[in-house]
């Protein structure tokens, strides 16, 4: 190379500088995108109004209510009993989970507790649910990347949980099987045996998403670090659940304030990460799926005998009075505030939902990322669309 | 987990939300107008809506650092919905009378007005819940609480459009769920519900009343199938 050649060189390079400089001072203006409302993402049909600065999002605006049924005031207008079909359809992947909450309000106001039996049984089938729940979060995280494999294999472990808990119910996502004082039938001869197999089944299944997408370099490169949740802020917002345990706060309604199913008859632990990021929501799931097998195998083992029913009136009038219960469900702390006034039908019913808390941070959480991480996250936080809009 | 066992648990919680009781009430003092306590179930707390936001952060500052959900009760009995067109519960039997007079008590820790605001927060250290209830003046304002706990801003969106309830201070009030030119505020007890005026609730089949002559025998079977599950495994 000549000297002249590096001159010409040189200008060159200070030319197109120059004019990347003029671009640079371009008023670009902000753009906005519809992340949604059909997004794979979303679950359901959720848009994310995104205001961008080139590939970084200013504000993030999530818009529900392509969804929204009235179940509350639905709920006031029919009776216990069939509350529970409406309220089913609330969190459509884990909907025994969702039954039971409403169940216990209700139980508490009359003052009626299930058998030991029931209980155990109703233990049993909604940690199936968050077996099954759970298990298609671990899977549909990676197709949010961009992983296509997860997805299908945790289609196919699923159903095995599905068939169970429909061997038991006979609906695979709208079991509405959970009475008041007890459940509706009990469990079918050698089942008990099947699900055990199937928990065996579900713990390989585990493994092969530890393997496939926790060691995995791309998954760790997207998720780590991106989105971090600090815990004060996590709380402020009412976050639940693993989203919450994900940024290190140790708080698990099944271990601090049971309603009096099983779970404290059990050993288990509670699984938390420090982090607050997208791999800490993915982790601290992974690892809930395998306790909770692990959960149903001890209960297997220890069924009580006896009625799976009390004795409660076949017209069912809740005496005056209001009582809030919730439990840990797959995706978080799920409650319902029940207004009774010594009739056939709730009062007032008030559903709290954890995607609805957990989905309101998104305006926080969402400042400043860039676009692609938008996915991960919202796929992280792990939300039902019925759950939000209820 | 398996080291406690529920009785002892159980006078703990009491004493726990008992004491809990004694300190808010010095905490918040005038504030507080009115309490209620379920043993080991919840604490009511009924609050001055002038010191509505004050109260809440004298709460968050007792260590109720967790939002659980903010709503609204309509305490008006609806004029229509349920009492419209379900014939059965005006005539399931003769004490039926008695929900259509109705009790117009306003629930645990009391109320004035129609509407009440509805909170619960909870605390981590201490392992217990406590329930904030206000009411709702004529004026149906209330002063925002999303500053004290960001998590309040969509559940006041939402009380907003299902109740008509605005919140002072709150910068985004605008319709959460529903179309921005929907009228009317679906949750208040006055709101028809039109599937209802449309055609008949299939559903009230589900209360009939079992004939008489059938009751001793279905009893009868509840009861052998109750004894026969008894036994087994």
């Amino acid at each position: 190379m000549t000297a002249t050649s590096d001159r010409e060189q040189m200008a060159y390079i200070s030319s197109q500088a120059a004019d990347a400089r003029v671009n640079v001072e371009l008023d670009t203006g902000d753009m906005t995108l519809n992340i949604g409302p059909q997004h794979p993402a979303t679950h359901g049909t959720l848009r994310i109004a995104c205001q961008l600065d080139g590939e970084q999002v200013i504000r993030a605006e999530p818009m529900m209510g392509y969804m929204h049924r009235g179940y509350e005031k639905l709920c006031e207008v029919r009776t216990y009993p069939q509350c529970t079909t409406l309220i089913n359809r609330i969190d459509w992947l884990g909907s025994f989970a969702n039954e039971v909450p409403f169940i216990l309000a209700a139980e508490r106001l009359m003052e009626v507790e299930a058998p030991p039996r029931a209980q155990w049984i109703r233990t049993i089938l909604f940690e199936l649910s968050r077996v099954a729940n759970l298990a298609l979060f671990l899977g549909d995280m990676g197709v949010q990347i961009g992983a296509l494999t997860p997805v299908f294999f945790a289609f196919r472990d699923r159903e095995r949980v599905l068939n169970q808990i429909e061997e038991v119910t006979g609906g695979r996502f709208h079991p509405n099987f959970d009475r008041i004082g007890g459940l509706k039938d009990d469990i079918p001869k050698g089942w008990i045996e099947e699900t055990r197999s199937v928990m065996v089944k579900m713990r390989t299944f585990c493994d092969e998403m530890e393997d496939l997408l926790v060691g995995n370099e791309i998954f760790q490169a997207r998720c780590r670090g991106v989105g971090v949740i600090p815990p004060e802020v996590a709380l402020g917002y009412g976050l639940s659940g693993a989203n919450l345990r994900a940024s290190g706060v140790d708080w698990d309604l099944r271990r601090d304030a049971n309603p009096g199913l099983a779970w404290d008859q059990i050993e288990w632990r509670v699984w938390t990460h420090p982090d607050g990021d997208s791999f800490a929501r993915y982790w601290v799931r992974l690892q809930e799926t395998r306790e909770a097998t692990h959960m149903v195998d001890q209960l297997l083992d220890g069924i009580p005998s006896g009625p799976i029913m009390a004795k409660v009136p076949r017209i069912i009038k809740v005496p005056a009075g209001e009582a809030y219960v919730s439990t840990e469900n797959p995706l978080g702390e799920m409650g319902y505030y029940v207004v009774s006034k010594g009739d056939l039908g709730p009062f007032r019913v008030k559903i709290r939902t954890p995607s609805f808390n957990n989905i309101s941070i998104v305006p926080w959480v969402m400042k400043g990322v860039y676009v692609p991480d938008v996915i991960t996250i919202l796929g992280s936080l792990y939300f039902i669309l019925g759950d939000i809009d209820r | 987990m398996t080291d406690e066992t529920p009785p002892e648990e159980n006078v703990d919680v009491d004493e726990k939300r008992e004491a809990l009781l004694i300190s808010f009430s010095e905490i918040l003092g005038e504030d507080l107008v009115e309490s209620h306590l379920r043993a080991n179930e919840d604490l009511w707390l009924r609050i001055r809506s002038e010191s509505w936001q004050d109260s809440t952060r004298a709460v968050q500052s007792a260590g109720f650092e967790y939002f659980g959900f903010l709503s609204a009760i309509d305490w008006e009995i609806a004029p229509e919905g349920r009492y419209e067109d379900t014939e059965f519960d005006g005539g399931l039997d003769e004490e039926d009378d008695e929900p259509v007079e109705i009790d117009s008590s306003t629930g645990y820790a009391g109320g004035e007005s129609r509407f009440q605001i509805l909170a619960q927060f909870y605390s981590l250290s201490q392992q217990v819940g406590v329930i904030l209830k206000t009411d709702v003046g004529e004026d149906m304002t209330i002063d925002t609480i999303r500053d004290i706990f960001p998590g309040a801003d969509w559940h006041e969106r939402e009380t907003y459009e299902m109740f008509g309830i605005s919140f002072r201070g709150h910068p985004t009030l605008q319709p959460l769920y529903l179309p921005t030119e929907f009228e009317g505020h679906p949750l208040r007890k006055d709101f028809p519900l039109l599937a209802r005026q449309v055609k008949p609730w299939p559903g009230v089949v589900d209360i009939e009343e079992i004939p008489e002559h059938l009751e001793a025998q279905l009893e009868a079977e509840v009861m052998a199938a109750f004894e026969a599950n008894g036994g087994a495994s």
